[in-house]
């Protein structure tokens, strides 16, 4: 099996079963033709309410303000995994009075549409978003008092902020307002991440949905920590290697040495953390993961338009803090699946035959499947537990059906579940 | 000493108190462990009229080879700096000294033109040399022929035949449960493993080396590896402990030596290039230049048929008065020698401690991965008894190898000299490194290279060069350790 390159676009008319496509066009097929039962696309037609920064934070605002209406502030504190973040430029100023209760912190400011690290950059001064919002035309803005005075030192950008046409994904209805003005999010930066080596890694987990309404939701057991070439240190904040991990971004470093490769497979990673905390903290870390991606996926249950037909393989960026607190950075809907090194090619391929496993458009599986290869599944209408039980409560002698970083035997899994069938 | 000066304290019964308050602080406990540790690090004595090069090497000949060796890996070091016009050692300049200060957490990000140095010696180069020992009081006219050893190292050495592993191994046997078998994910922990961590947790509750040695033998849980390895080794950490290794860092600081670049370059040949262990190229620096200033190593030599490299102070050569020992701790590090730090990384990530860890791993096991002696543990023996396990119990495969110009030895040397650091995958190799501690000898390492052959051999049959037999073997990574061993010992028909 090959590894799927992002599809080119389907020419209308042709007849298709399965489709995998970038979502660029994402529209078209949904309101063009007609899908009958059986087909499968790989894509949420608003899968935007998730994989845009900006509407993500919409969607875990409300629903922590849903949660703790109806369960409490200790359930709605669940839902602090995202750092504090504000849309730009319509909450500005909420994001004004903010910065000025908290000087010296610094913040992180990323582009709502775009991906793989570009124009992303760093500050701690008010300052120095001035040069970069008249660079934006963003004169409808109304500037604090702060950044009338002087000028923004120099800022060392990835690629100019400035609007564009090529946004990551589909377009969602308030760009076609505001075609030239760019969104972005600004975020509280988490200062403390774990090191290991000196050096700031992220994690990338695959999330694999089948449904909405009821939620049903995969866990893939492998994954990867992406590690910046760099020691990591809050001195440079200019230096983009420093803090953005991204393997699209350490591949332009000037010491990257593409034999090197930045990452460790998440068992590695697993390992190497219970070996220095223990099997029990690295339990609950892990829990609180697991934790993430539910409740992310619950903030967006009642907006995202349940089709059938559809399915999502999200990619999700977690940053692990050095109080092993995990945080949420974002969620891709397309992950790459260009692949660095041969480990990180057999990943992504047997990522991909899982899944497709798992649509099973050939109506192999029963339907009461908790794991299918790598994947486990982690919710179906209420949580998992490795019982093989669903909808029970966690929590007591529950566990939960998730083994991210554990040992991932798919293909006798695969054998045992399929038996002779051509896989 | 306060409780001594309770009144309860009779001078009759004095003895009997001092006892009790021994092994009620916890001091007996540590003694007890400091003298194990002795006792597995010293060979036991021998006659009192042997010699004290008897202690490091009874067999004269692996003496004179071992001191033929030194001289030409000297000569090698001294040729270099000649040509390159570098000192062995300088001070450094008050400038330098600050500059190397602050950048001591990230010395990785240092890039010294370092393409004039090149490393003192390879594996290869050592097998060469082994290759040519020979005894010479041993006559071994005959020609080659199946009685006699087809391998590569011509010296008649006792080696274990597997009956006598089996004896010594026996609990990696087959009814005994094994961590890197029995806690694998198709086993319900309740079989073996939860049993085997509440064990280790209750050893290292009572502290005991004895025990830890013992336990270990199964394998060490992951999450308490750390802590059973130092209580095996004895490494506590003491203020004492980081006071010495904060000098070592100072020395570090003031004086530049050659060897340091040898370090840097070995570190940036091997381990930065390695997909996981890259990612602690700054802590092997902090170790490995320590580690070369480090004259508590010389104490090793005692027991190691190595002897440590004496340079002399400019201008007197030969004065003995102006003699020192280069480097300090008396050890020239070679190709692939930054290996022995890497896997550690993962377990310990305080410099000191870590530094602790390393050095005793050095002087009980490493040493003998690259000194000529006639050890049962020591590179030697190990050839040896790799290759007559294998011509023993795989004769139609080492006869193959042999035919095609695929010297078996040739491709293990490389994994037994460095331990298999880099070539296992590291969770697999901290399996192995348990076993070393636990039987406190190094023949598993013949043992598994062995047994990568065995499982292997179907593929091995159909090459037809070394260079095809190199390929079949060149990946490692995805071997499980314990069941290789454990087949090869205990389920082979021999």
């Amino acid at each position: 099996v090959r590894c799927f390159p992002r599809g080119p676009f389907v020419p209308s008319g042709e007849e298709w079963d399965f489709l995998w496509c970038d979502v660029t066009g994402l529209r078209e097929h949904f309101d063009r033709a007609y899908l009958e039962e059986h087909v499968r696309i790989c894509h949420f037609r608003n899968h935007y309410e998730l994989s845009r920064k900006n509407y993500l934070v919409r969607n875990l605002k409300r629903f922590r303000k849903q949660l703790e209406r109806e369960a409490g502030k200790l359930e709605a504190a669940k839902c602090d995994f995202f750092p504090k973040t504000f849309e730009m430029p319509s909450e500005y100023h909420l994001f004004v009075e903010e910065f000025r209760k908290k000087p010296g912190v610094t913040w992180i400011m990323k582009p709502v549409g775009r991906s793989q690290g570009k124009g992303i950059f760093l500050f701690r001064k008010l300052k120095d978003i001035v040069d970069w919002k008249k660079a934006a035309g963003h004169f409808i803005w109304a500037l604090a008092p702060e950044m009338e005075t002087g000028l923004a030192g120099k800022l060392r950008l990835c690629s100019p902020p400035f609007p564009h046409t090529t946004l990551k994904g589909e377009t969602a209805p308030e760009q076609k307002d505001e075609a030239q003005i760019e969104t972005y999010v600004v975020q509280r930066y988490v200062e403390n991440p774990y090191l290991i080596g000196g050096r700031k890694f992220d994690l990338r987990v695959y999330v694999l949905v089948t449904s909405y309404v009821p939620l049903k939701a995969w866990l893939y057991r492998d994954g990867f920590a992406r590690f910046s070439n760099t020691r990591f240190t809050l001195n440079s904040i200019s230096d983009l290697y420093v803090h953005l991990t991204n393997v699209s971004v350490q591949k332009t470093a000037p010491d990257y040495d593409p034999e090197k490769g930045c990452k460790w497979m998440m068992q590695q990673l697993r390992q190497y953390l219970t070996a220095r905390h223990g099997a029990g903290v690295v339990g609950a870390l892990f829990a609180a993961m697991d934790n993430i991606f539910i409740k992310s996926l619950q903030s967006v249950q009642k907006v995202i338009i349940s089709d059938k037909h559809c399915f999502e393989l999200y990619g999700y960026d977690i940053l692990i803090d050095q109080d092993l607190k995990p945080w949420l950075l974002e969620v891709n809907a397309s992950p790459s699946l260009a692949a660095s090194s041969q480990e990180d090619y057999d990943l992504k391929c047997h990522l991909l035959k899982d899944t497709l496993h798992i649509v099973d458009m050939e109506g192999r599986l029963t339907g009461k499947e908790t794991r299918v290869g790598g994947f486990d599944l982690m919710w179906s209408d209420g949580p998992v537990s490795r019982g093989g039980e669903l909808g029970a409560p966690l929590g007591g002698g529950c566990t939960a059906n998730t083994h991210l970083g554990c040992y991932n035997d798919r293909k006798k899994q695969l054998r045992e579940l399929f038996g002779n069938l051509p896989a | 000493q306060v409780s001594l000066h309770k009144p309860e304290i009779k001078l009759e019964s004095l003895k009997e108190d001092l006892k009790d308050f021994l092994k009620v602080s916890g001091w007996e406990k540590k003694l007890q462990n400091a003298v194990y540790s002795e006792l597995n690090v010293f060979p036991s004595p021998c006659h009192p009229a042997a010699p004290p090069e008897h202690m490091k090497e009874p067999l004269a000949y692996m003496r004179k080879a071992q001191g033929s060796w030194e001289k030409r890996i000297l000569k090698s070091l001294n040729s270099m700096c000649t040509e390159l016009s570098i000192p062995l050692a300088q001070k450094r300049p008050a400038s330098e000294q600050k500059e190397l200060l602050n950048k001591w957490n990230e010395m990785g990000t240092d890039e010294p033109d370092l393409s004039l140095f090149r490393p003192v010696y390879a594996p290869k180069d050592f097998l060469e040399v082994l290759m040519n020992l020979r005894n010479p009081n041993y006559e071994n006219g005959e020609q080659p022929s199946f009685r006699n050893h087809l391998g590569l190292i011509q010296v008649p050495l006792k080696v274990k035949d597997i009956p006598e592993l089996k004896e010594d191994f026996s609990e990696l046997g087959l009814n005994i449960g094994q961590l890197g078998i029995d806690d694998s994910a198709q086993v319900p922990p309740e079989f073996f493993e939860n049993e085997h961590v509440r064990l280790g947790q209750k050893v290292l509750a009572e502290q005991d080396s004895a025990a830890a040695q013992q336990y270990v033998r199964q394998g060490c849980p992951t999450a308490l590896r750390a802590d059973l390895w130092a209580l095996i080794l004895n490494i506590s950490n003491q203020p004492e402990d980081i006071l010495y290794y904060e000098q070592l860092k100072s020395n570090v600081i003031q004086y530049d030596l050659l060897v340091d670049s040898l370090i840097y370059k070995d570190v940036k040949l091997t381990a930065s290039n390695d997909d996981y262990y890259f990612v602690f190229e700054d802590y092997l620096y902090q170790v490995l230049l320590c580690f070369s200033r480090d004259t508590s190593v010389l104490e090793h030599f005692a027991y190691s048929s190595a002897t440590p490299p004496k340079s002399y102070i400019r201008g007197k050569l030969g004065i003995e008065e102006y003699a020192v020992f280069y480097p300090p701790n008396g050890v020239i590090p070679f190709h692939g020698f930054s290996m022995y730090v890497a896997p550690l990384c993962f377990l310990y990530h305080e410099p000191s401690k870590l530094y602790q860890i390393f050095r005793e791993m050095y002087v009980r096991f490493f040493f003998r991965l690259h000194s000529i002696s006639s050890h049962p543990s020591g590179i030697v023996s190990l050839c040896l008894q790799f290759e007559t396990l294998l011509q023993t119990h795989l004769p139609q495969l080492f006869y193959h190898l042999r035919e095609i110009g695929a010297q078996p030895l040739r491709i293990s040397f490389k994994w037994m000299v460095r331990a298999f650091s880099g070539y296992l995958a590291t969770d697999q190799l901290l399996l192995l490194w348990d076993r070393i501690l636990g039987y406190n000898s190094l023949e598993i390492l013949a043992v598994l290279a062995a047994a990568v052959f065995a499982f292997r051999a179907v593929n091995l049959m159909e090459v037809t060069s070394l260079a095809a037999a190199e390929a079949v073997l060149a990946d490692l990574s995805t071997l499980k350790v314990m069941p290789l061993l454990q087949i090869f010992l205990f389920a082979t028909v021999t």
